[in-house]
């Protein structure tokens, strides 16, 4: 069900010196491809942190994304990543390998330009001290309007147990929520919201939910 | 069809074809293919989306007033024009007006997007097929200093030490192997004529665009709360107002944010006047000293807009850049736009990899059909999934062919300034700043510029001037500094509005579905930073029964029609002479003017590899 429109813009404050920041990257609308956005929706609705974290909903933003990066003191990266690994493998790249491994293989429209962001924010001389990516080897891109599949979503947990554990010793305090996460305060949208997202689909007869062949042949096809 | 003749161009794919996949610095997945004559002049041009998006589809059965929140997931770097294309077409549906407060919110949030994307696009994304990289570490910082101040004397940050800093920070970061955003740069080619210095330069202001851009993105922050995707909301914005409010965390917008707000407007305003316009009249100036006027295409004979920013909310005769379209070249007559006509917007399919039940005939985008059908023409090469050429007599691309009363368009700054200059010749009084500031920069790349430089002075008219690759970068140039200038307005009527007491900024009476017809449908358009952006709903039962966008890069990177018309990328590509075919810089300089975006046009995944553009000459 919508809910009554919100009233209130949300506001963030500045950039503090030591800021924290989490970044979900990817497509919600394309299943699997949808998991870093999903970690820092699950993320933020989990726990509360420090004043100085900041976590982003960064979609498909690519450069756009740049001054977050170079706000970052310290930088979380949440993402579907091709390693070629088994569907749901969690990968955890560190700093330097960070935008090597994001240019290795690209799977989709933003990590070409993610890997040009952090590139970017390099020649600007505003770089994060640390860079920690938490990757996830994902089952089903070809779905258009699905969710995460299973294996990606029980890998989720685990990256969200391996984020936390990061922010822990970065010093951005993670603790369970106990106040309610509000609509004005969520990074991410309740109009795209998982469950919402996920029961509102409509059936498969109304709305076609293929891709183009040619970047998913089918297993076997030597063509 | 070989050979033949159509809008003017004489298609020939007889020479040597030249594959260009992918197309590099966009939003999306893009090929190109053309042939060349023996003296590698362009005869034949062929652009695909290679892509498809499903995006319409996944919007079918769900609920209108969550639309907006799926279509600025379509792309990453236009999320908010669609958003704001589909409150409209959901309020123009169900027939509801917003508040002054929000109109005005919206047109600054959407001038704010023109500005950002447009010196986005020219320094990120475009400088680099004027801009050689590599020479501008060649370049004399003392000379460079000198340049700057000639071209642009109020720019405060033009001192020899200055761009001698820059070009160390450039040669360290290009020494350490890490070209990063300069990779696949055809550094050195012949088709670049600027001196190092202007290279210098324009690398300089690179970075400073990128400082910038970061402040102006902001603005969205304020208005639409969450960033980088701003919220948006049917019946409004989702901001209240409290002039006098203490500015914490989730109130409303208080003085102090408005006052950040003026602050930005008025560094954009300085951004352009002093680096954004002058930059782009001096490589334009260069650059048409050297004879490069090409890759006018389209532009020179067709153009079309649905006309965009009322003075006067509600009334289109207030339009600041009025619509409508031209044939033919005839800038004295502009012919009227509905985007509710079944006769005027149509899509076809013939040439696209999606299927009609009559594809013969053109759809309306209220009655579209979303259907692919990947199949290949008989004179493919290659197999399926892996194409060496495409067979463009037959379906050869994931982007529809729109066409406005059967005619292919044009659309984007250059066909809203085309528009813009035409409306204001003919007396209209509320665009006569697009007149003055074409006749401007005529002014400057014919003389001021060149005396100052040491070059020819020429005599080109607006006319000649406009229709080109140049004409399509200078347009957009000019439209962001028009953008500023507007905004300023629009700030000081949002401010005058709210102090005479005018707090609304949203019109829920019809949130509820109950209060709704049963069946309805509406179109929202939007003057987005690539051109016409339409979107189209059914609404039923309360749920969305077809949605339908029609983005500008379907206009300009159209594949053919039933008639054999070929789409504005393609046609601007026609004639122009390439340097070295191994090397395709016209052609990309030439489909970057566009900032085509195949993200919206098209959807998505690219295969495994290295973003390296291949290049094959069969």
């Amino acid at each position: 069900m919508n809910t009554t429109p919100s009233a209130t813009a949300c506001h963030q404050g500045g950039d503090s010196i030591e800021t924290i920041v989490v970044l979900g990257i990817g497509n919600v609308l394309w299943a699997d491809e949808g998991f870093g956005v999903r970690c820092v929706e699950a993320l933020q609705q989990r726990y509360e942190f420090a004043p100085h974290v900041q976590l982003i909903d960064g979609g498909t933003q690519g450069l756009y994304l740049i001054q977050h990066v170079q706000a970052a003191s310290k930088l979380l990266i949440f993402d579907a990543i091709d390693y070629g690994l088994a569907p749901g493998t969690l990968k955890r790249v560190e700093n330097d390998d960070v935008p090597r491994f994001m240019g290795a293989k690209k799977m989709s429209l933003h990590q070409t330009g993610f890997q040009e962001v952090l590139m970017l924010a390099l020649l600007t001389e505003q770089y994060p001290s640390q860079v920690l990516l938490v990757g996830c080897q994902p089952e089903e891109l070809e779905d258009y309007g699905g969710s995460l599949r299973p294996v990606v979503r029980a890998a989720m947990e685990h990256a969200l147990a391996q984020g936390v554990d990061a922010l822990a010793r970065w010093g951005a305090a993670p603790v369970q929520r106990s106040r309610p996460l509000t609509d004005c305060e969520s990074v991410t949208f309740s109009e795209l919201d998982l469950a919402r997202y996920e029961s509102q689909r409509p059936p498969e007869e109304l709305a076609c939910r293929v891709g183009d062949e040619r970047f998913f042949p089918p297993a076997g096809d030597g063509a | 069809m070989g050979a033949y003749e159509t809008q003017g161009y004489n298609m020939d794919n007889t020479g040597r074809r030249i594959v260009v996949d992918p197309v590099t610095r966009i939003e999306g997945h893009m090929r190109c293919e053309v042939n060349v004559d023996s003296d590698n002049v362009i005869r034949n041009a062929v652009s695909t989306g290679t892509m498809w998006r499903g995006l319409e589809v996944i919007l079918k059965g769900r609920d209108p007033r969550d639309a907006w929140a799926f279509v600025e997931r379509i792309c990453g770097v236009c999320t908010g024009c669609h958003a704001l294309t589909s409150v409209r077409a959901v309020e123009d549906a169900l027939g509801i007006t917003i508040p002054k407060n929000a109109y005005l919110i919206r047109e600054i949030m959407a001038k704010t997007l023109q500005e950002h994307d447009h010196a986005v696009h020219f320094y990120h994304l475009h400088a680099l097929d004027w801009v050689d990289v590599v020479s501008a570490l060649k370049a004399d910082p003392k000379k460079t200093s000198e340049l700057q101040q000639t071209v642009s004397p109020s720019h405060p940050m033009s001192s020899p030490g200055y761009f001698r800093d820059i070009q160390n920070r450039l040669k360290k970061f290009v020494e350490s192997g890490q070209l990063g955003p300069f990779m696949n740069g055809y550094w050195g080619n012949k088709a670049y004529v600027l001196p190092p210095e202007a290279n210098l330069m324009a690398v300089t202001h690179y970075l400073e665009a990128l400082d910038l851009q970061k402040e102006w993105v902001k603005v969205h922050t304020i208005f639409g709360g969450k960033n980088p995707h701003p919220n948006y909301l049917v019946g409004g914005v989702p901001c209240a107002i409290n002039i006098d409010g203490n500015g914490a965390a989730g109130a409303p917008i208080n003085m102090e944010r408005l006052n950040f707000v003026e602050a930005r407007i008025r560094e954009m305003i300085e951004f352009n006047n002093n680096v954004y316009i002058p930059d782009v009249l001096a490589i334009g100036t260069i650059y048409k000293q050297a004879g490069w006027l090409y890759g006018g295409g389209l532009s020179a004979t067709n153009v079309f807009d649905y006309g965009t920013y009322e003075k006067v909310m509600g009334d289109h005769s207030t339009q600041q850049l009025p619509g409508g379209a031209i044939l033919n070249g005839n800038w004295d007559e502009i012919l009227p736009v509905d985007p509710r006509d079944p006769e005027q917007v149509q899509e076809f399919v013939n040439h696209s990899w999606y299927k009609y039940a009559d594809e013969s005939k053109g759809l309306h985008p209220w009655d579209g059909v979303t259907e692919p059908n990947y199949v290949l023409g008989p004179n493919t090469k290659g197999t399926r999934t892996n194409i060496e050429a495409l067979d463009e007599d037959a379906k050869y691309s994931w982007i529809k062919s729109p066409r406005w009363r059967g005619h292919a368009m044009e659309v984007g700054p250059l066909s809203r300034y085309i528009l813009g200059y035409a409306h204001a010749l003919k007396g209209n009084k509320y665009c006569q700043r697009v007149k003055e500031q074409v006749e401007s920069s005529a002014r400057i790349i014919n003389s001021d510029f060149p005396k100052a430089l040491g070059m020819p002075e020429t005599s080109y008219s607006a006319k000649q001037l406009l229709p080109t690759t140049i004409g399509r970068t200078l347009a957009r140039a000019l439209e962001a500094q028009y953008c500023a200038e507007m905004m300023l307005d629009d700030y000081k009527e949002l401010i005058a509005n709210i102090k005479a007491g005018d707090t609304a900024t949203a019109n829920v009476e019809k949130w509820d579905p109950a209060t709704w017809p049963k069946e309805a449908k509406g179109v929202g358009t939007v003057a987005a930073p690539r051109g016409a952006l339409g979107h189209w709903i059914r609404i039923k039962d309360g749920r969305i029964e077809n949605y339908q966008c029609v983005v500008p890069t379907t206009w300009n990177g159209s594949p053919r029609d039933t008639k054999g018309q070929i789409g504005a990328f393609e046609a601007s590509l026609m004639n122009t002479p390439m340097a070295n075919p191994e090397e395709p810089v016209e052609i990309l300089r030439t489909l970057h003017s566009f900032d085509p975006c195949l993200a919206c046009s098209t959807h998505v995944m690219s295969e495994d590899g290295q973003e390296l553009t291949t290049v094959k000459v069969r």
